[in-house]
């Protein structure tokens, strides 16, 4: 990666207890995802980056300029980093209008800086309705949306955000998620976004830093990383995989719409795109399941020719993982010790992959 | 006319020493309060204390050591006479120096706990919306604190006209000058004028009312940061 | 047994005292505070009897003691607000007398700052009179007059500060922040002469006699310590004890 087009961050924080240690080297541009439990130390980080935090061993640099190096008593303060932040329950100013807090940050930016206008912002989060409403007067999703957009009214050179869905239900989570996915594809600003919810990582992110006690015990590619195996085991019962396919066609008279992937395809319920765009899907673990013969006669419609790869242990004693590859497109299989031993799995094996079910993401 | 010249004089006086004792209480308790509410120094706790102090102390003792203090052989007295401003009892500016000392908790502490009611938070947000440190503190801190504002504006002038021992530790009653409402009050009694005594201190009681029954209203309209 | 024995003999001796000590609640004038002080304990050794002594104001006095402050003995400033309790049926009456009669010091605490004549009222060049309130303390008013006979009062009012009494207006002085103001004399003389510091004692002439009155309350009349009180502040070692501090007594 060419350092001025990426991000490199190196700290070392010590508080009672807790110990980030981390050195990464993030790509400039997309999604990257800080992924990890609470207490991972991905919060922590965030706010490093953002300035809000002054880790005592430091060095930053994001795209080319530095932002901390403590080897040169470096520390560009919070407010003077062109970034734009996210938090987790949008901390709006109590005090002010939904449309002075939007103004707030924009017009501390020089004119000649902005990149991004007020009325698009605004039409980007559909919340034109609320401008003149105080953050008081706002439900939680309409309140994360404004302190979306007002992080985006600085016309930031990094966007972070901070669990922005985690503080509200599964409802305004939907609400916000084609936002977010519109921010990602419209605006060409890197993002780094924490979260704990492998869904949320799995339709947004485009990178993944998996994030433990303070450490980083892997990142790369969202696809490739997620199919890992050598993470660790408490990641293993949410462990699955994500497929980028395309719409091949709908069967209405089943209800059915065809996607299709390097390796294979799938039939779904049927979906609203047409047919040659794109779509993700997450394909967890535990719902995959192996057989030696192609089963004609069950009830799982997708199956998938499949080649084993590896084998660890999983998240219990009775479960292993396998990871395979179908034809191009790597899964993983949760399944049983026993099974395993049954079906006598080893690498290279060929075998059938079937699949239960797809999670669609958006 | 139910108030002598003299009342009314005391009144006025009143007033002028409430509003020059609240406002530059405001101006100097605010920092003062700021950094009480934000700071972890250890200098914090007696600090604290010492701005707590008048809260407990009888106003006499506090009259007693300003009117030492402030005396020529006092080291304020020292101070003031080397700066060629002479000597502070039995002055306005005197009664001035001791109402801030005796109003300072009234005033700081409400602000102080609004500052601290703020937290950290909406600083950071305003971190990353690119405002510097003075700027948050006037266009985020100021504004959300103002109920705490109101609150020690009102405390601080109420309190300043109900002192009575500081002032008459260190006024010398001199009409004008530093005899306010409630050494008039005092002489009246003395002097055993009930009936205008009376006057003056009914209008005391009902100002003292009114003034909480501001405070208390206004803390149900502020919808936002009770 | 033997200190059975003892204790009850001691016990039997001290019923008698305890009958006839008794107490007795004085309000007394700022200005009567050091001699009341060595009066009650030379009485409380010839008597048995305890005065239990509160210092203040006169005109404070007098508005406790119509809202039913429990004083038996007054010791006034003056000799109005006794008079005053007496017809408003709060005094005994004949039991009214002068105790003593004040004497007026013009006093700096700084050696011969001012001179025998009181010259120094007219040439000094002081930025502050300290004096009692003349409209609350007889020491305020006798202040006021005497200013009235030298024809100084006009020139100085503006240099007035006022103590709310007699101890305030001492106070002022003593603390410097006045260079020199009118006291009761008791407060600045013992022994006969002028303890610190210097002063002018005011002619006698010059200002109305302050004569000081005490009386005995309705609330005293039954208590035996009260009537005591009276009688011992008229008796030769009281009146000598006052005359010591600069006070004339009839």
């Amino acid at each position: 990666m060419n350092a001025a087009h990426g991000i490199r961050a190196r700290f070392t924080l010590d508080y009672p207890g807790f110990r980030l240690e981390v050195d990464l080297a993030l790509p400039g541009r997309g999604v990257t995802a800080l992924f990890g439990h609470s207490g991972s130390g991905k919060t922590t980080l965030l706010r490093c980056v953002a300035g809000l935090e002054r880790a005592g061993q430091g060095l930053l640099a994001v795209n080319g300029e530095c932002w901390q190096d403590s080897g040169r008593s470096l520390f560009v303060a919070a407010h003077r980093r062109p970034i734009g932040y996210v938090f987790q329950d949008a901390n709006l100013f109590a005090h002010l209008s939904v449309r002075r807090n939007l103004e707030f940050g924009m017009k501390r930016v020089a004119a000649s800086e902005r990149r991004v206008a007020l009325g698009q912002a605004v039409e980007l989060l559909g919340i034109d309705h609320l401008l003149e409403r105080m953050p008081d007067r706002l439900s939680g999703g309409e309140r994360q949306r404004v302190g979306i957009a007002r992080a985006l009214l600085t016309s930031p050179r990094l966007l972070l955000m901070d669990e922005p869905l985690a503080a509200l239900d599964l409802k305004r989570k939907n609400e916000i998620l084609p936002y977010l996915e519109r921010l990602h594809d419209e605006l060409d600003i890197p993002v780094l976004y924490v979260s704990h919810s492998p869904d949320e990582v799995a339709r947004l992110a485009d990178h993944v830093v998996l994030l433990e006690q303070g450490r980083a015990i892997a990142q790369g590619e969202l696809r490739e990383t997620l199919a890992r195996l050598d993470l660790p085991t408490a990641f293993s019962e949410d462990a699955g995989v994500v497929v980028e396919a395309e719409v091949a066609g709908h069967d209405a008279h089943y209800h059915l719409t065809r996607l299709t992937f390097p390796g294979g395809e799938v039939l779904v319920s049927q979906r609203p795109e047409a047919p040659g765009q794109r779509l993700r899907f997450r394909v967890h673990a535990r719902d995959v399941s192996l057989a030696l013969q192609r089963a004609d006669g069950s009830s799982i419609t997708n199956l998938l020719p499949a080649r084993v790869e590896a084998m660890v242990a999983a998240d219990t004693p009775a479960h292993v993982l396998v990871r395979l590859d179908a034809g191009g497109t790597p899964l993983l299989a949760r399944i049983t010790r026993r099974s395993a031993d049954q079906l006598a799995i080893a690498p290279g094996q060929q075998l059938w992959a079937q699949i239960k079910t797809v999670a669609l993401l958006g | 006319m139910i108030f002598d010249s003299a009342d009314l004089a005391a009144i006025w006086l009143t007033v002028k020493l409430a509003s020059v004792t609240t406002v530059l209480l405001l101006l100097l308790g605010t920092p003062l309060a700021w950094w009480l509410a934000r700071t972890r120094s250890t200098w914090r706790g007696p600090i604290g204390a010492v701005v707590a102090l008048p809260l407990v102390l009888p106003p006499t003792v506090l009259g007693f050591y300003l009117l030492v203090a402030m005396g020529p052989n006092g080291f304020i007295g020292q101070l003031t006479q080397a700066l060629g401003l002479g000597t502070l009892p039995f002055s306005f500016a005197g009664l001035v120096v001791g109402s801030l000392l005796y109003s300072m908790p009234f005033v700081v502490q409400p602000l102080q706990n609004a500052f601290a009611a703020i937290g950290e938070r909406p600083l950071e947000a305003a971190a990353t919306l690119r405002a510097g440190p003075w700027d948050s503190f006037f266009h985020v801190a100021l504004p959300l604190a103002r109920p705490g504002f109101v609150t020690a504006s009102i405390l601080g002038f109420a309190h300043t006209v109900g002192e009575f021992g500081v002032v008459l530790m260190i006024g010398g009653n001199i009409p004008e000058k530093t005899r306010v409402v409630s050494v008039q009050i005092y002489d009246h009694v003395e002097a055993m004028e009930y009936a205008q005594a009376h006057w003056l201190a009914g209008g005391m009681l009902l100002f003292s009312f009114l003034v909480l029954l501001m405070l208390y209203g206004s803390r149900f309209r502020q919808g936002w940061q009770g | 047994m033997r200190r059975v024995r003892r204790f009850c003999t001691a016990l039997l001796l001290c019923l008698p005292l305890a009958a006839t000590a008794d107490e007795v609640q004085v309000a007394v004038a700022a200005n009567f505070t050091a001699p009341m002080q060595k009066i009650a304990a030379d009485f409380a050794r010839d008597t048995g009897h305890r005065a239990v002594l509160a210092f203040g104001a006169t005109g404070k006095f007098y508005a406790q003691i119509r809202n039913g402050a429990p004083f038996e003995v007054l010791l006034a400033a003056d000799e109005q607000t006794p008079a005053r309790l007496q017809e408003e049926g709060l005094g005994v009456p004949g039991r009214r007398f002068t105790y003593a009669v004040g004497r007026l010091a013009l006093w700096s605490p700084r050696a011969g700052y001012i001179d025998p004549e009181g010259r120094v009222l007219a040439d000094g060049d002081f930025r502050h009179l300290a004096l009692a309130n003349p409209k609350t303390a007889p020491y305020g008013a006798a202040a006021l007059q005497a200013l009235e006979h030298l024809g100084l009062r006009a020139r100085l009012q503006s240099r007035f500060v006022q103590g709310e009494n007699i101890a305030q207006a001492h106070q002022f002085v003593a603390s410097g922040n006045a260079e020199l103001g009118f006291v009761a004399l008791s407060q600045v003389f013992e022994q006969g002469r002028v303890t610190h510091g210097s002063a002018w004692i005011v002619p006698a002439g010059q200002h109305r006699p302050i004569r000081q009155d005490a009386l005995l309350l309705r609330r005293g009349e039954h208590n035996p310590a009260a009537q005591a009180l009276l009688d011992y502040l008229q008796g030769d070692n009281a009146r000598a004890l006052i005359r010591t501090y600069g006070y004339q007594v009839e």
